[in-house]
């Protein structure tokens, strides 16, 4: 036999309060966020030079003139970060795992590996992409690819696998020494107990993280633009000396911005998401 | 028959001496309990007999071979022994289905559906057929458990080993864990646990092991170790308890 929930009238009470509190909450932050907003533009509107920078930063004729270049030297820069992306996912854990060996024999492998990310996560990005864009052809290797931008992915990738590996290292390294043990144990070997045990929880709790470093790389593929492919950024700066205007980097940046916004949106999500999971978990 | 030898296994930490010079041995079907204090030495042995601790001194022998050997092959070794953690140790990713079939599957080759046909016997045998498909977060402590000891034997072990499989449960749990491994003894398993549980250890086991700062004291049937202790820190720990 079970009874039913009748609702006592102190939880009646209680529900209107707390309604009563939400509308409160809504109209507060309504009323500040548009004080705020008004503040700004207005700041804006009001300073000596506005005239002129609405010109020289957003002049719609020259919007219209640079976009349809802009956005075709875009899809330059999303295509760099889908081929980057990927690779930068595989070498990452490679080497993060690299790192993890035990056996002696591995000893040059790990070495390497700590090297790398060492040498690689202290070079700016710039600078990598210069040496390797002009550095590497310069070598007139055989079979060595001289398109700037392939060297400039390169240049991507290998600078953030070094970031890549260490946020892959650090996740396995949070997965407690019990879960080792328990998967050896079962007699696992140690490549088994990484397979099954060891990285699938070490690659959940790394996802926020990983997706910061990607929201990154995807903007810094304008730096390929150094090189002289025609990326956004390359297109923007064509335009905008044609045109002495400078609108042509405002539409290029607001461009990248529409592309990591959701994914910043989305790697708070998962963060949240997370979160609840381990704060429902007994 | 001789399953286990122990033979004056040494373990240190540091500068602080774990194991000095234990002697034991295990017969097959034998029930060993091994009590004393926190700190005595409990876990570092069994943690010395599944190899997740090198001895530093003295050797292990599982069914005649030594596999304290530093060229044998620890995997090799493990899979003829199971273990089963206080804090249970599950994997917390995947099912209880594939939490125990994950060592039959991986580590001798089983096949899938013949895996998990064996592995829903042994959860039906133990009551838990309904939580095959459930995440560990979802099973109450002495639910998950019950499936580690599952993960443990279902790979056929020769040896089982208990490490205070009981002690993070409360009492009205406890039962359900022990119930499991008396039925694994009526089984004929060979086992060695560690445990606080001492009416318990009275209960089941051939031969209980009186373990203090690192030394085996006393062994014996239990009722002699129980009911007339030789040593004296045998005595003084028993009537505390």
């Amino acid at each position: 036999m079970t009874t039913a929930w009748v609702k006592s009238d102190r939880q009646k009470e209680r529900e209107k309060l707390l309604r009563a509190q939400g509308r409160r909450s809504v109209s507060a932050a309504t009323i500040s966020t548009i004080v705020v907003a008004g503040l700004v533009v207005f700041g804006l509107l009001a300073s000596p030079g506005w005239p002129r920078v609405r010109e020289t930063f957003f002049s719609w004729d020259a919007l219209v003139a640079s976009l349809p270049d802009i956005l075709r030297g875009f899809l330059l820069n999303v295509v760099i970060f889908l081929v980057a992306e990927p690779i930068v996912l595989v070498l990452g854990l490679g080497v993060a795992l690299v790192r993890g060996l035990r056996s002696p024999v591995f000893f040059p492998l790990r070495a390497l590996a700590a090297l790398y990310t060492d040498v690689f996560r202290g070079i700016p990005v710039v600078l990598l992409i210069y040496l390797v864009g002009f550095g590497v052809p310069a070598l007139q290797l055989q079979g060595v690819p001289s398109d700037p931008v392939v060297l400039g992915t390169i240049a991507l990738i290998l600078s953030y696998t070094s970031f890549v590996a260490e946020v892959f290292r650090s996740g396995i390294d949070s997965v407690h020494p019990s879960q080792k043990a328990a998967a050896r144990s079962l007699g696992l070997s140690h490549g088994q107990t990484m397979r099954y045990v060891v990285v699938p929880q070490a690659v959940r709790r790394v996802v926020p993280p990983l997706l910061n470093d990607f929201a990154s790389l995807q903007k810094d593929s304008a730096l390929v633009a150094m090189l002289g492919p025609l990326e956004a950024l390359r297109q923007a700066q064509i335009h905008a000396a044609e045109m002495f205007n400078y609108t042509p980097y405002v539409a290029a940046a607001l461009l990248f911005v529409a592309l990591t916004v959701p994914l910043a949106r989305f790697t708070d999500h998962l963060a949240a998401r997370a979160a609840r999971q381990r704060g429902g978990a007994t | 028959m001789t399953l286990l030898t122990v033979d004056g296994v040494w373990k240190r930490y540091g500068d602080h001496d774990v194991l000095k010079g234990v002697d034991l041995t295990v017969d097959s079907h034998e029930v060993v309990c091994l009590i004393g204090a926190s700190g005595s030495g409990k876990s570092t042995l069994l943690r010395c007999v599944n190899l997740l601790e090198t001895v530093d001194d003295g050797a292990i022998l599982l069914d005649g071979a030594d596999i304290t050997d530093v060229r044998a092959d620890p995997d090799d070794v493990r899979k003829r022994i199971g273990i089963v953690f206080q804090a249970y140790n599950l994997f917390p990713h995947m099912t209880v289905l594939d939490n125990i079939t994950l060592a039959p599957r991986k580590v001798h080759g089983v096949g899938r559906a013949q895996a998990e046909e064996q592995a829903r016997e042994l959860l039906t045998r133990f009551g838990l057929e309904s939580k095959a498909r459930d995440y560990p977060d979802r099973l109450s402590g002495g639910q998950q458990q019950r499936v580690a000891i599952i993960r443990a034997i279902a790979t056929q072990p020769r040896l089982l080993l208990l490490d205070e499989v009981t002690s993070a449960l409360d009492p009205t749990l406890v039962n359900e864990v022990l119930g499991v491994i008396r039925e694994l003894k009526e089984s004929g398993m060979t086992m060695i646990l560690a445990t606080h549980e001492m009416g318990f250890a009275r209960d089941i086991a051939d031969t209980v092991c009186f373990l203090a700062d690192g030394v085996l004291l006393e062994r014996g049937h239990p009722d002699q170790i129980f009911g007339s202790p030789q040593h004296p820190r045998t005595r003084e720990f028993l009537s505390r308890t």
